[in-house]
């Protein structure tokens, strides 16, 4: 998401800062980050309380955290969460490469604007479309499958990697249709003319160049498979429970300093992937 | 060999991304059954005229407006003030702006479940300012004032992502022509950077109002009974009893509904907007 610097014209001031207009700006840009990082600084630091509730400072304590680390839901959760994500990253960077790779090639046509359009619709459709009508999908064939081979599956794993790759396919295709756009197609003109062919023009040319869009794709499928939450809840049964499944669950419960200190190991976690990306991005 | 690279994606996604979808129509025209009854019948689309279930989805529609018109009143200034710092703070602000974006949503809505519950942390400054006394509360969990902090927080981010990029790609010369022609600057920002900005614009509120529409984790989490929204609705027609999926889906079928609206009004203002730059 973070652009690349660009070059700007320094000797033309952009907008104004005087005025009346500035203090306003000032104001709401320091309410805006307040906004922004307040609630996620108290959740933080009570995760870190030794009291019981969650809003009541207590002294310094790791006891949440070693708490957490003991209970064992949360380390299948953990494991389920790793394990959905991993697989959803292999199929929905090898495919979503495939699309973007294939459309690029027709890309010339009037329907190369229609097969984008079709890439898009899983990016804009809302969750809770696409999480019922999985569950709606995956119970109809299991309904088909108890009739012709009297074996009905459940949902649990599977059905949510599936269900998470149908979403991830169309971010990590975009992400490399970026950075195939911007290569120099006379450099696969160029192998061709000196005598290869389609697969190692693709092989020995195309993906060394694509490369980093596909690795930053990949990143970006792994990173939405983690932080899915209600796409997973219609698709996963009770058998695979994820670790925002397992937050859900823990909230509906109560406020408790446990889900403070467990959110900030998520946090933590995202941080890590988003400073990833960025340095991966910034090697092209 | 673009055709070959071009069919394993194209089934996967016909298989596990449209063909559903167009299951949900198909359900959508079914008895109620337990869950599912074969029967074909019109008469979910009449139940949705249901007083209970029109209150829900006037609710949920301008939640959304709500919070899209408020994501643009903080962002637009926010990305303006951005986009005036020197390059290195502005690299800086920008990422702490889209930071949010990568945290998981649902941590972040709990944090305003920790900031506003009774004896949170609202109720005790509160308290520290005198405003309150020591066993009263705020009482602001569970209210739709909640719902729309909590969809703001979560959405901010999706409004300033656009508008920045199209205040960054702004030549501001022509902000300086516009003054040195005699435009006061208020005439400048309406007449000049608004209009070509529109699309960051355009893009952002399509962006925040799209996922709004549907949310159902804030209202869960900061609604209670009286704010739940149409996600809300679905989720239980779907998973708690009494489970009714073809109301579920005919629900589903009306957020599409209210969505492609959106889409539509996007392209059409879009063009505009054109005309006007």
């Amino acid at each position: 998401m973070v652009r690349p610097l660009q070059m700007q014209m320094t000797h033309v001031r952009r907008g104004v800062l005087d005025g009346f207009i500035a203090p306003l700006l000032v104001l709401n840009a320091l309410l805006a980050y307040s906004f922004l990082y307040l609630p996620i600084a108290v959740l933080v630091l009570f995760s870190f309380s030794a009291s019981r509730y969650a809003s009541i400072w207590g002294g310094f304590s790791l006891e949440w955290y070693a708490k957490l680390f003991h209970n064992p839901d949360i380390a299948q959760a953990l494991l389920n969460s790793l394990l959905i994500a991993a697989a959803t990253t292999l199929i929905a960077t090898v495919l979503g490469t495939l699309a973007a790779v294939g459309l690029e090639r027709v890309a010339d046509g009037r329907r190369a604007s229609h097969y984008d359009a079709a890439l898009t619709l899983p990016i804009l459709m809302p969750d809770i479309v696409q999480g019922i009508a999985l569950l709606l999908f995956f119970v109809l064939v299991f309904n088909g499958l108890e009739y012709v081979l009297d074996w009905r599956p459940t949902l649990g794993r599977t059905t949510v990697i599936i269900a998470h790759t149908a979403f991830a396919i169309s971010y990590v295709a975009v992400v490399v249709r970026a950075r195939l756009s911007g290569m120099d197609k006379r450099l696969e003109e160029a192998a061709m003319d000196l005598g290869a062919n389609e697969w190692q023009v693709f092989q020995r040319i195309t993906l060394p160049l694509i490369w980093p869009g596909v690795l930053s794709g990949g990143l970006l499928a792994f990173t939405l498979s983690l932080d899915e939450f209600v796409i997973t809840f219609f698709t996963s049964g009770p058998g695979a429970t994820t670790l925002p499944i397992q937050v859900w669950s823990m909230v509906k419960r109560g406020v408790t300093p446990e889900i403070n200190a467990l959110s900030t190991l998520m946090l933590l976690a995202s941080i890590a992937l988003v400073t990833l990306s960025v340095v991966l991005q910034r090697r092209r | 060999m673009a055709i070959w690279c071009l069919i394993p994606p194209a089934v996967w996604l016909g298989l596990f991304a449209f063909l559903p979808l167009g299951i949900i129509i198909v359900i959508s025209l079914t008895e109620r059954g337990s869950p599912l009854a074969w029967q074909f019948t019109l008469s979910t689309y009449a139940r949705l005229a249901d007083p209970l279930l029109l209150t829900v989805v006037e609710r949920s529609l301008w939640m959304a407006c709500a919070t899209t018109a408020l994501c643009l009143v903080i962002g637009y200034p926010l990305a303006y003030f951005i986009v005036q710092q020197r390059a290195r703070v502005r690299t800086w602000l920008y990422f702490l702006t889209l930071l949010p974006l990568w945290a998981n949503s649902l941590v972040l809505t709990y944090a305003w479940m920790v900031l506003l519950r009774v004896d949170g942390m609202a109720d005790q400054g509160a308290r520290l300012l005198g405003w309150l006394g020591t066993h009263e509360s705020l009482n602001w969990l569970y209210t739709p004032g909640a719902v729309i902090v909590g969809m703001v927080y979560w959405y901010l981010p999706f409004m300033v992502y656009p508008i920045y990029g199209s205040l960054e790609k702004f030549d501001w010369r022509l902000f300086e022509a516009a003054q040195d022609l005699g435009a006061t600057r208020v005439a400048a920002f309406f007449k000049v950077l608004l209009p070509l900005t529109w699309p960051g614009v355009l893009a952002g509120s399509l962006l925040v109002f799209i996922p709004a529409v549907g949310n159902f984790v804030v209202p869960q989490f900061l609604g209670g009974a009286k704010a739940a929204l149409i996600g809300n609705v679905i989720q239980e027609r779907f998973l708690s009893q009494p489970q009714d999926w073809p109301l579920g889906s005919a629900l589903a079928l009306v957020v599409m509904l209210v969505i492609s609206l959106a889409i539509w009004a996007y392209f059409k203002f879009a063009r505009a907007g054109d005309a006007v730059g």
